[in-house]
C-alpha cells in the first residue's frame, strides 16, 4: 500500500512511519562523505529520510541547498546560529533531542566519524536511548550489525528503544548521490543554545593527496620506515604513482615518523579501499581492525612470519628499500 | 561542602576491566558472546586517563585535591582499580554489578547513569569537578559513554583530547584548555571546570605501578555499592538485546609473490592498477 505524502501526513508521530533525522555533517562548505554512506544506511530502514543541517547562517544554507539535491532525502531541515558555527556537541545535542521528540522521528542517524562520535551519544543520552555505534550492516528498522573487540567479532544487536540512535561505519554503505534530489529546505529555529565551550582554533593537516577515510587506494607504511624522511622517501612516491592516500601504522605514528590523522587501526581510521598497501607493518590486531574490510591487500615486508601475511591477497617478502623504489619506478 | 579550602578540585576516572588488546578473542560456541575466560586488564584509554590526572595534578599541585577511580562490573574489577591505585589515585569506588545480574551487558548509557549517580553521592563530601573517561572502551568500542555522562551532567565535554591544560586553582569555573583529535588533524577547545574529558592514544604514557606503590595500594580505601544503594536496578537494565555474536569473514589465504614483477602481474591480473 503507497504510503501517505505530503500535505496529508500530518502526523509525522504515527507510529506506522519510521522516518529517520540524518545528522548531515560539513565542513569548508562540503558535505561529509560519511554522511552520504550514513544516508544510504538511513534509506534501508524504511522511512522517509530527513537530513538536518546545523551552522551559521553564512554556511548553513549554502549546505542546505547542496543537501537538498542529494538522492533520497524526502527533505532538509535547516537551523541557523553562530552558536552551531564548529558543530560543538553542547548546542547542537539539545536540538536534535528536541527535534526527534517534537517530530516524532524513529531514527537518528549520522557518520562514525569524530564529529558524530562526539555529539551523537550525547544526544543519545538526552534521548535516553542507547546507541548503536559504527553499524555496518541494516538488517531490520531495529536490528543492527556492529563490530565490537576491533572487529574481531560482529554482534547483531536489536535496539529496544523507542528512538533508534545508529551511527554508522562510511566503509560499509554505498555513498548516497549527491545529484537527482530535490528536497523541499525547512527552517527550523534554533532557539537559544547553549555554549559553554569555546572553539579556539583547528590545525589540518594539509595533504594534496585523496582524503584517507575515502580514498579507493592507500598506502600505508609502518616502523620499518624507520623514519619521517624514510615515509618521505618511500611511501609517499609509491601513493603519488598510485593517486593513492598516505596512511600508517599506530608505530609509525607514535615514533613520530607520520601525522597523527594517517593513523589507520582500531583508534585511528577505519578505511575499506579497493587496494591497500602494507609497507613494513607487521599487521597488529589494532592495526588489522582498521584495513581487513580492504578489497585487495598487498604487504611488503622482510619478516616471513609477519601476521600481516596471514590477510593479505599479495605478500613480497623483500626489504622494502630495495622494492618499493624498483615498484615505484616499474608502476606505469 | 567546605567552599572556602581552595583546594577544592576531585577528579573521578571511571575505569573499565576488560579483556586484554593483546588476546586473541574467540567468539564463544553459543554464539552469544566472546569467550571470556582469559587475561584481562585495565582498558588501555583508561589507563591514559589515570596517569593524565595524576600528571594533571604533579603539573597543578595545588589544584587537585584527591583523585577518585571509579568501576562498575563483578568484584574482579577491584583489581583494575587497585591497579589505579598503585598509579597514584587516592581512592575508589567499586560498583558492585554481577555479571548474572543482567540479561546481557552494562550498556554506556547505563554506565553514564552509574556515573552520575556516583558524582550525586561523592559531591555529599567534595564536589568532582572534572571526569576524566577513555575515548573508548576496546572491547565494544562504543566510544559513548563520557559523551553521555557529559550530556545527562549537563557539563561540557571535550572528547578525544591529546593534550589537556588547566588554568587556576581547579575551582569551579576554572578554565581547562583541551586539544582534541579530530578528522584531519587537531582542534583546540577551552572550557570550564566542571567538565568532562575523554582520552586519546596520544595523551601520554601510563606509567608502571612500582612494587612498592602496588603494596601501599592495597591500604588505600575502596569504598563498594551495590547497584541497590544508588537506586538503579531498572535504570540499568539493557537496551540492546545481542541476538548472536559472530565471528567476522574470513579473508580468503593469500599467495606470496616471488619479486615486483610478479606482484605488478598479479595487480594487473586482479584490474587494481
Amino acid at each position: 500500500m503507497p504510503r501517505a505524502r505530503g500535505s496529508i501526513r500530518t502526523f509525522a508521530t504515527s507510529s506506522a512511519l519510521l522516518d529517520s533525522l540524518l545528522f548531515i555533517e560539513h565542513k569548508n562548505g562540503e558535505i561529509n562523505p560519511a554522511t552520504l554512506s550514513a544516508l544510504t544506511a538511513a534509506q534501508k530502514l524504511g522511512g522517509d529520510v530527513h537530513g538536518l543541517v546545523l551552522g551559521s547562517e553564512s554556511d548553513a544554507k549554502a549546505v542546505a541547498e547542496k543537501a537538498s539535491k542529494i538522492g533520497g532525502l524526502a527533505k532538509v531541515l535547516v537551523s541557523t546560529s553562530d552558536a552551531f558555527a564548529n558543530q560543538l556537541a553542547e548546542p547542537v545535542a539539545p536540538l536534535l533531542k528536541s527535534l526527534v521528540e517534537e517530530k516524532g522521528y524513529t531514527h537518528l542517524v549520522a557518520g562514525h566519524t569524530a564529529n558524530g562520535r562526539d555529539l551523537i551519544p550525547r544526544a543519545s543520552s538526552l534521548l535516553d536511548a542507547s546507541q548503536v555505534s559504527d553499524i555496518i550492516s541494516v538488517d531490520g528498522p531495529d536490528t543492527f550489525v556492529r563490530p565490537i573487540y576491533a572487529g574481531n567479532a560482529l554482534a547483531t544487536v536489536k535496539s529496544l528503544d523507542k528512538t533508534k540512535v545508529v551511527t554508522v561505519r562510511g566503509t560499509a554503505f554505498d555513498a548516497a548521490s549527491t545529484e537527482g534530489g530535490s528536497a523541499a529546505v525547512e527552517d527550523v529555529p534554533a532557539g537559544s543554545p547553549e555554549v559553554p565551550t569555546k572553539f579556539i582554533e583547528e590545525k589540518l593537516s594539509e595533504s594534496t593527496r585523496p582524503d584517507l577515510g575515502t580514498a579507493p587506494r592507500v598506502v600505508s607504511g609502518g616502523r620499518a620506515l624507520k623514519s619521517a624522511e624514510g615515509f618521505v622517501k618511500y611511501i609517499e612516491p609509491l601513493a603519488d604513482k598510485l593517486k593513492a592516500a598516505v596512511g600508517a601504522s599506530r608505530a609509525a605514528v607514535d615514533a613520530g615518523y607520520a601525522d597523527n590523522a594517517l593513523q589507520v587501526g582500531q583508534t585511528g581510521k577505519i578505511v575499506a579501499p579497493e587496494l591497500y598497501f602494507a609497507v613494513g607493518i607487521s599487521g597488529a590486531i589494532q592495526h588489522l581492525a582498521g584495513m581487513k574490510d580492504s578489497k585487495t591487500i598487498v604487504a611488503i615486508n622482510k619478516d616471513p612470519e609477519a601476521p600481516i601475511f596471514q590477510i593479505a591477497d599479495l605478500g613480497l617478502v623483500a626489504d622494502l628499500y630495495e622494492a618499493v623504489p624498483e615498484l615505484t619506478e616499474k608502476l606505469q | 561542602m567546605r567552599a572556602t579550602l581552595v583546594n577544592q578540585l576531585r577528579v573521578l576516572v571511571p575505569i573499565k576491566r576488560a579483556i586484554d588488546y593483546a588476546v586473541k578473542i574467540r567468539v564463544a560456541s553459543d554464539g552469544k558472546g566472546v569467550d571470556t575466560n582469559v587475561q584481562h586488564s585495565m582498558n588501555p584509554f583508561d589507563e591514559i586517563a589515570v596517569e593524565e590526572a595524576v600528571r594533571l595534578r604533579e603539573r597543578n599541585k595545588d589544584a587537585i585535591k584527591k583523585i577518585t577511580v571509579v568501576s562498575a562490573g563483578p568484584v574482579k574489577s577491584q583489581d583494575v582499580l587497585r591497579t589505579a591505585l598503585a598509579m597514584g589515585a587516592d581512592d575508589a569506588i567499586h560498583i558492585d554489578i554481577p555479571d548474572k545480574s543482567l540479561p546481557g551487558s552494562l550498556e554506556p548509557l547505563a554506565v553514564s547513569k552509574i556515573l552520575k549517580a556516583t558524582i550525586d553521592k561523592a559531591n555529599e563530601e567534595e564536589e568532582i569537578g572534572l571526569v576524566i573517561l577513555g575515548k573508548q572502551a576496546i572491547d565494544d568500542d562504543a566510544s559513548q559513554t563520557g559523551q553521555m555522562l557529559a550530556g545527562i551532567l549537563n557539563w561540557p565535554q571535550a572528547t578525544f583530547a591529546s593534550k589537556v591544560e588547566l588554568s587556576g586553582k581547579g575551582d569551579k569555573g576554572d578554565k581547562v584548555t583541551v586539544t582534541r583529535e579530530i578528522d584531519g588533524g587537531l582542534g583546540v577547545v577551552e572550557s570550564q571546570i566542571p567538565m568532562v574529558i575523554t582520552t586519546d592514544l596520544r595523551l601520554n604514557e601510563p606509567r608502571y605501578a612500582s612494587l612498592p606503590n602496588i603494596m601501599k595500594a592495597k591500604k588505600k580505601p575502596m569504598k563498594k555499592y551495590k547497584i541497590s544503594d544508588l537506586g538503579l536496578e531498572k535504570e540499568i537494565q539493557p537496551r540492546l538485546e545481542t541476538l548472536k555474536v559472530s565471528e567476522p569473514p574470513k579473508r580468503q589465504g593469500g599467495t606470496k609473490v616471488e619479486n615486483v614483477d610478479e606482484l605488478i602481474a598479479k595487480l594487473k591480473e586482479a584490474g587494481r592498477i
